[in-house]
């Protein structure tokens, strides 16, 4: 029976499959237009989706500028995002721009911009698009802007440089003798005059000399060792053997320098996480501080006399200073339309105008029109160490490393058991270089 | 199953027999396909392309499979500590959790079955928890375990002892995130045994009562014997379970205090995603499937036998 299938059984599978076909085909080819018809809303060009790690101080900041700009572009629907800092970011903004849903600028550590640009995510910035928006290249940080040069193309525009640098107490340092008669912390550009100076603010505050985090957190005792081992201009990731890793002697001259404070003259706390060494320096109970100068806020905040200068040369080598920098990207697999373009070079010329905001966060503005403004000079303590952009080390560049990564946490975990004294340097230098050996043999994924 | 109601038990050979007969497995066919369809698409097929992945070094950012790896994911895998710690942390939770999440069930549903008012506000006050979503959950207690300020500080403060840094601590943070769980997900084992609490017939209390059994025995010699089936599945369910956490571990810890408690799906998700590496992912959750599957069946087969012998 039935051998033919009847009209109306015809007629039904063929409704069925045009239905089929037209919901298919408006969410692959339309789903722009059939968003916009659910919610209401006319399908802009100008519409700028911005993504950034920025919290705390910086992110307050960061939403005090983007107002400017809103203010400056009426016509632009500015959408900023924040998301969760370090790695997590790092994720969902890759997933997004290999998922062709990327927003239009993002921020970016300049330390993970390589490892971006060899998973071909990100655009680079065309010379003359640059320049049509008054950004040529001689106005940047040139240490910065040329570590954002990857094989002659520019992949990110810096905002700042953020250095670790050295805080001091103020009242302390001038008890202690310490204080130029200016007022200026005098020099301690060697090893011997950094320790003098921390036991003589140790006598001061009868606790510590200066504190530096130590436990539960990788990245403090790694920007101090790489400062040192920088100074040294010790060398990193020349190959993928443990012996290429790093050049041993010198940083294990840099892990002794770091067990001394701590182990040896006992002028620093030796078991001390990144809270508690805060907490000790704002409470008057060490004279002398060391962490990324972002900790502004926080001394501002507890209305304490204190003050900061540059990380100080204590390995008599050409001056560096472990550093990194935030940067704006444009995250695409795509190249961009010009108008596109325009609207984010607007958006990032707007930010960097506002450069002066920024540094009030404690971070070296970039763009060299404000870094060299008289505004800024007066503006202290953020001045004092200005100089430190241009003698900045950046962490290698690979797949694995950057901040917040996989070589951060290696490197920082042997480095804090150097700080409280459980390893000795020689052993912490030999399980970095091992350790970091087996993530460089590893097939890069990028 | 649905196709053997359907077709009719014939063993006619006539050729109208096998008509009708080739019909009803084609319809069968062709009710099941949405549901095949959609399985074979998002289950096998993922499963399968990870099976082949995890021989390659597959890269998230690059097309294809990349180079062939044979099987040195796996031999990475062996390896590598952080890998090995992070089954530990799984099985550890797997262990904090389950006993509680199983026998504290049964407790609840057994007070609740014996309420003679307000059963409803019980039934709902323990199933409450589980409709909320994992991030909830995590707000909630992120709250609760705040340090100083929080209200579990708060009390165990009042109780005159030192309150932990729950999340912060790293030999804490774990039972913290533990006692989350049982709080959240408590009520679907709840609801599992107090329906099997509502298959055993009144009549053997009644028989027992006559016969002069305490409440106490009537639980030992009849409620907790009849609901072995029951707890066969809730302990089943629950080991699985606990060995996929993934989402309030993250959301409350990210898998810290320096990595104690990172469960092994983190660490499938932080090779995978955010170092890219999806050959190396596709390895480690190959393995985390076996132990899964080898663990759910040994269990499974323990406390079957169990239940025969009892």
């Amino acid at each position: 029976m039935a051998a033919l299938p009847s009209r109306r059984d015809v007629l039904r599978a063929t409704g069925l499959l045009a239905a089929a076909g037209a919901v298919s085909g408006s969410l692959s080819g339309c789903a722009e237009q059939l968003q916009s018809g659910f919610t209401g809303t006319a399908p802009s060009a100008d519409v700028l989706t911005y993504w950034n790690l920025l919290g705390g101080g910086d992110g307050v900041r960061m939403q005090e500028m983007e107002g400017v700009y809103r203010k400056q572009r009426p016509g632009v629907d500015l959408r900023a995002v924040t998301l969760t800092w370090g790695n997590p970011y790092y994720t969902k903004l890759s997933l997004a721009t290999l998922g062709a849903q990327p927003p239009d600028v993002a921020i970016s550590h300049l330390t993970r911009v390589p490892t971006l640009v060899s998973a071909g995510l990100l655009q680079p910035f065309a010379p003359e698009d640059l320049a049509r928006h008054g950004m040529s290249k001689d106005k940047f940080v040139q240490r910065a802007i040329e570590r954002a040069t990857i094989d002659g193309r520019i992949y990110a525009i810096p905002l700042d440089t953020h250095p670790f640098v050295m805080f001091y107490n103020t009242k302390i340092c001038k008890q202690a003798g310490l204080l130029a008669d200016d007022g200026s912390l005098k020099p301690l550009d060697s090893e011997d005059a950094l320790v003098e100076a921390l036991h003589k603010a140790k006598e001061v505050t009868k606790s510590w000399g200066g504190a530096v985090a130590s436990v539960a957190d990788v990245a403090t005792p790694w920007r101090f060792f790489f400062s040192l081992y920088g100074q040294l201009g010790g060398k990193l990731l020349m190959g993928t053997s443990p012996e290429e890793i790093l050049e041993p002697d010198k940083a294990i001259r840099a892990a002794k320098l770091m067990r001394r404070l701590t182990v040896e003259e006992k002028v620093m706390p030796p078991n001390i996480d990144y809270g508690g060494a805060i907490a000790q320096f704002a409470n008057g109970r060490s004279g002398f501080f060391f962490q990324g100068e972002w900790e502004i806020s926080t001394f501002k905040d507890a209305k304490m006399p204190f003050s900061m200068t540059r990380f100080p040369n204590l390995m008599g080598g050409t001056y560096a200073v472990q550093a990194d920098s935030h940067t704006f990207v444009l995250p695409s697999k795509e190249p961009y339309e010009r108008a596109r373009l325009d609207l984010v070079l607007g958006f990032v010329r707007s930010m960097l105008d506002q450069s002066m905001t920024w540094a009030e966060g404690g971070h070296v503005p970039s763009w060299l029109p404000v870094q060299q403004s008289e505004k800024y000079r007066a503006l202290k303590p953020q001045s004092n160490y200005v100089g430190a952009a241009e003698s900045a080390v950046y962490d290698p560049p690979a797949w694995y490393s950057g901040s917040g990564s996989n070589f951060e946490m290696v490197a920082g975990s042997a480095l804090g058991g150097v700080l409280s004294g459980r390893t000795q340097p020689e052993a912490a230098i030999r399980q970095i270089q091992v350790g970091i050996s087996k993530m460089a043999r590893t097939p890069a994924p990028v | 199953m649905g196709t053997s109601t359907v077709a009719p038990e014939t063993t006619a050979n006539s050729g109208a027999g096998q008509r009708r007969q080739g019909r009803p497995v084609l319809a069968g066919l062709a009710f099941l396909a949405p549901f095949l369809l959609l399985y074979t698409l998002f289950l096998i097929g993922p499963s399968v392309y990870g099976l082949v992945m995890s021989f390659f070094n597959t890269s998230l950012v690059k097309g294809g499979l990349g180079s062939f790896a044979g099987l040195s994911n796996y031999a990475a895998a062996f390896g590598d500590p952080q890998f090995w710690s992070s089954l530990w942390h799984t099985a550890w939770f797997t262990i904090l959790t389950t006993p509680p999440l199983v026998i504290l069930a049964l407790v609840f549903a057994l007070l609740a079955d014996r309420a003679k008012k307000g059963r409803w506000f019980f039934r709902l006050a323990f199933f409450a928890p589980y409709v909320l979503p994992s991030a909830v959950v995590a707000l909630i207690w992120n709250w609760v375990y705040t340090p100083d300020l929080g209200l579990l500080a708060d009390v165990v403060t009042r109780l005159g002892l030192t309150p932990p840094v729950w999340l912060g601590d790293p030999n804490w943070a774990m039972i913290s995130v533990a006692l989350t769980t049982v709080w959240w997900t408590l009520g679907f084992n709840f609801v599992l045994y107090l329906a099997g609490l509502q298959d055993i017939p009144r009549e053997l209390y009644e028989a027992a009562s006559i016969d002069g059994a305490t409440p106490w025995q009537q639980i030992t010699r009849i409620t907790v014997p009849l609901l072995g089936r029951t707890t066969t599945l809730v302990a089943v369910l629950q080991v699985i379970a606990s060995l996929k956490v993934f989402d309030q571990i993250y959301l409350m810890t990210s898998g810290g205090p320096d990595f104690a408690t990172r469960p092994t799906i983190q660490y499938i998700y932080d090779v995978g995603f955010t170092d890219y590496r999806v050959g190396y992912g596709s390895a480690v959750s190959m393995l985390l499937f076996a132990v899964i599957l080898v663990v759910s069946l040994v269990w499974f087969a323990l406390v079957r036998r169990q239940e025969r012998d009892a």
